[in-house]
């Protein structure tokens, strides 16, 4: 347990250090989300309509856009190795690469979903419904994506193979997610997508250290 | 390179192949009229039904060759057993081109049916995305220097995507869509009778096609790495 929480300490550490990287996937976010109201024009009523699923796509964008270095910078300065050939356990160095992952991208875009939103026009009666379901829909995309940088390590095209494997995976928490934010708007209960959501960042919790675990051994051979 | 084993499924695949072959020309032969011009036409959508005939089996081989792919991956991963990757590799394609067809078909009936060729429901999505994945289990199988690896990688993504097998089985069932709900369920069968031979025909003669496709691109794979170990062993 121990060892999880110096990693994680080291990986926030580092992107602390290395700001620009964080920086860069909010600022990708942002500068997405406003192309928007360009493209679509800014007509209050569409705006308004389709803005959960612009905050949902963007997010789903700026996360794959973070994960290629998620394990590629260790890879490279051979910190990797070191890592998995330590006494931690795979999956403990996996989950705690994870969870930093999650605190320095799923959570300042989460915190920055209100105030776009704003922007798009959308009800300030939405900001909570939309935080509370990228507060759980985005560590499960840290933990999806997790799986396809450890998959995709080494390979050749790294930057268009990501998307292909990770994508299709996303949709789930895309539909439940834009689904949950809509569903609250309209004014009617949405507990049971939420909970849709929970359950799929159970299940990815349960299975995704796993997997990546597994690559990233593959991928080190 | 265990070549023992793959000498046995080569011996074996050459008995099965021909059999397999003919019965599915058989299954063609009598499937295909029956089921295009002498089947009863539905009492409601007339003679568009007779696209189910292709597309139900289309949609079931699209969900079987992943489940081959996924156990043949596991296998492969558990006890490294060769010839289990060579049938999941070998199964994508097919299984890709059999999800193709059922989102086609699906399209073509939907048309006239519903009034539109796509809607954004559970089923159609979920057989969309597995699509995605066979696209996405064959690109990373291609993607690395060694081939070992991108086998290994595409085998652990087949076992990430198979998550996705049971929503595409129970979609309409759980959520009320616009698909139909399966006509196979525990109450019986809900279509009229008349309508199975034929539908059961498609079925058998997709299922070995698949068979006989599997076995030819496996067997290609065995002569390969059999005349790629020669070359390495005349090289060295």
């Amino acid at each position: 347990m121990n060892t999880f929480f110096i990693l994680v300490g080291r990986d926030l550490r580092l992107s602390v250090r290395h700001r620009a990287d964080t920086v860069m996937v909010a600022g990708f976010f942002a500068i997405t989300v406003i192309l928007f109201p360009f493209g679509i024009g800014p007509e209050p009523g569409v705006l308004e309509r389709v803005g959960a699923g612009i905050l949902w796509v963007t997010a789903l964008l700026a996360s794959l856009l973070s994960l290629d270095h998620l394990f590629s910078d260790d890879e490279q300065d051979g910190a990797l190795d070191l890592l998995l050939t330590s006494p931690a356990a795979p999956t403990v160095v996996v989950a705690a690469k994870i969870i930093a992952h999650w605190l320095t991208t799923g959570l300042p875009l989460t915190l920055l979903a209100p105030v776009l939103g704003i922007t798009l026009q959308m009800p300030s009666s939405s900001a909570a419904p939309m935080m509370t379901a990228l507060l759980i829909g985005t560590p499960t995309l840290s933990l999806i994506g997790a799986v396809g940088a450890a998959l995709t390590l080494g390979a050749r095209r790294r930057g268009i193979l990501m998307p292909l494997v990770v994508l299709p995976l996303y949709i789930p928490i895309l539909i439940f997610g834009v689904g949950a934010i809509d569903t609250t708007g309209m004014g009617f209960d949405a507990g049971g997508l939420f909970a849709v959501l929970g359950g799929f960042l159970l299940i990815a919790a349960a299975l995704c250290p796993w997997a990546a675990a597994a690559a990233l051994k593959i991928a080190s051979e | 390179m265990h070549l023992p084993i793959q000498h046995v499924f080569l011996k074996l695949a050459a008995i099965i192949q021909p059999w397999a072959a003919g019965l599915c020309i058989l299954c063609f032969l009598f499937g295909l009229p029956i089921a295009l011009l002498f089947s009863p036409p539905d009492y409601q959508q007339g003679d568009t039904v007779r696209i189910m005939y292709i597309h139900v089996p289309a949609a079931w081989m699209g969900l079987f060759c992943y489940g081959v792919m996924a156990a043949g991956s596991a296998s492969y991963l558990i006890w490294r057993h060769p010839v289990a990757n060579m049938v999941a590799k070998a199964s994508a394609p097919i299984g890709a081109m059999f999800t193709a067809l059922c989102l086609l078909t699906g399209m073509l009936w939907g048309e006239p049916m519903w009034g539109t060729p796509w809607v954004w429901d559970a089923r159609l999505t979920s057989m969309l995305v597995l699509f995605f994945l066979y696209l996405g289990y064959m690109a990373l199988g291609d993607a690395f220097d060694s081939p070992e690896q991108g086998d290994k990688a595409a085998a652990i993504l087949a076992l990430v995507g198979s998550v996705n097998l049971p929503i595409i089985k129970f979609s309409v069932d759980w959520w009320n869509s616009l698909h139909q709900p399966s006509i196979f369920s525990m109450a019986g069968v809900s279509v009229d009778t008349a309508m199975l031979p034929p539908l059961f025909l498609m079925v058998g003669a997709f299922q070995l096609y698949y068979v006989v496709v599997v076995l030819m691109r496996v067997r290609a794979q065995v002569l390969t790495a059999k005349i790629r170990a020669a070359r390495l062993m005349r090289a060295a």
